[in-house]
């Protein structure tokens, strides 16, 4: 059972990692504003979600794996809200598209 | 190398890097922008060290609010960048500079290379004398115990610093609102996560300086979430900035020193000396302080941010 537990562990937070390099990557390689939040949100949404996921199983008790969720949450909650914020921004100044 | 080991080598690498870009950035936008990393990042090493409480303060100060004080700055000197970029210092001046960093970077360097060896150190006394305050945070108990006086100060200073920033409000404008008032759409997305965020970061401002008897945490990590949450409520345009000359504004500014100063002399009339609190009450007062610091705490950074008044009272 708890290498069962490892290996989900290993591909979800391995899984994570490679959303946020990809992430980053594309915030470094992409052209304009909106496709960079793209890239961004991505590693937040998913290299995050994905690194929670993993380390679910690790957790010692229920409390900590409810912390580890709303750690997710809040995250998730600021990066939207941000990119919107930042996606509108971008819109009324660069060009239109 | 183990894993531990080589996490901590490129945590510095990245850190000592990211410093050396903030310095040598030529934008001072950019360089600002900088500093919310390096602040985000020196956290973990601090985690690394095991100082959680000084971590969670970095975190909230230098990576929160300092961000965002460095960053409106920034914003505010944008018109006048061009100018003082175009200005070459000359040579001497260089030479000055370079002088001195040199002697400041020298002397760190001695410092740590003759520390004696074991590093003098109070923390085994501090651990020792903890059940006096019945606290279980040896920071918490260094902080409002053991070296009280110079958390008061602290808050002294904080205070002078609000001061400063008010005083530079022209004249008439003195006792007025703080900074521009925010125009947000009252349906938008910012007001949307004001509203929900901030009942949750109030509880967390709150948890935060309860777990911090016995915990990491503490007045100053807690009162930074709810200066937090109130700038975002600002931000959103759900409420204004208060007039800097209502009562219950300055109240507020001065109740967390004004406590700590009647435990302090309380202390003097009824104890050994200034600052002791009485052992059978020591936890119960010195709750009471931190209740009233976080009030202060949050008041005074929100109002740090607000700015100088800027509109008529």
């Amino acid at each position: 059972m708890s290498v069962a537990l490892d290996v989900v562990t290993i591909v979800a937070v391995s899984g994570g990692a490679f959303f946020f390099l990809a992430g980053t990557i594309g915030l470094l390689r992409f052209p304009d504003t909106l496709t960079r939040l793209h890239a961004l949100t991505k590693a937040d949404n998913l290299g995050l979600g994905l690194i929670v996921l993993g380390l679910l199983p690790q957790a010692a008790s229920v409390r900590d794996g409810l912390k580890l969720l709303a750690v997710w949450f809040l995250v998730l909650l600021a990066g939207a809200t941000v990119s919107q914020l930042i996606a509108r921004v971008a819109r009324q100044d660069g060009p239109p598209g | 190398m183990t894993i531990a080991t080589t996490y901590e080598v490129l945590l510095a690498v990245m850190v000592l890097g990211l410093a050396v870009w903030i310095v040598a950035a030529r934008e001072t936008f950019a360089a600002a922008e900088g500093f919310v990393a390096y602040g985000l990042l020196l956290p973990l090493i601090w985690v690394r060290l095991g100082s959680v409480d000084v971590a969670l303060a970095e975190a909230a100060i230098g990576g929160g609010l300092g961000g965002v004080l460095l960053l409106s700055a920034a914003a505010r000197l944008r018109s006048t960048e061009m100018a003082v970029a175009a200005a070459r210092p000359g040579r001497t001046l260089h030479l000055t500079a370079a002088i001195f960093s040199a002697i400041v970077a020298l002397s760190l360097v001695a410092v740590v290379l003759f520390l004696p060896e074991p590093a003098p150190t109070l923390a085994p006394t501090a651990v020792e004398n903890s059940a006096a305050t019945g606290l279980g945070n040896p920071v918490t108990n260094v902080l409002m115990a053991f070296r009280a006086m110079d958390t008061l100060l602290e808050k002294v200073v904080l205070l002078l610093a609000l001061v400063g920033i008010w005083s530079l409000a022209p004249e008439q404008l003195w006792g007025g609102r703080p900074g521009p008032r925010h125009e947000a759409d009252p349906r938008g997305v910012l007001a949307f996560l004001a509203r929900l965020l901030c009942p949750l970061g109030i509880v967390i401002g709150l948890y935060v300086l309860w777990a911090g008897a016995d915990y990491p945490g503490g007045a100053f990590q807690g009162g930074t979430i709810l200066a937090a949450m109130w700038l975002l409520v600002m931000m959103a345009g759900l409420t204004d900035a208060p007039e800097i000359i209502r009562r219950w504004v300055r109240l507020t500014l001065v109740a967390g020193p004004g406590v700590f100063l009647v435990v302090g002399l309380g202390g003097l009339l009824l104890g050994n000396a200034f600052l002791a609190y009485p052992a059978a009450y020591a936890k119960p007062l010195i709750v009471a302080i931190e209740i009233a610091m976080t009030l202060t705490v949050a008041a005074t950074l929100g109002l740090l941010m607000a700015g100088p008044p800027e509109r008529r009272v």
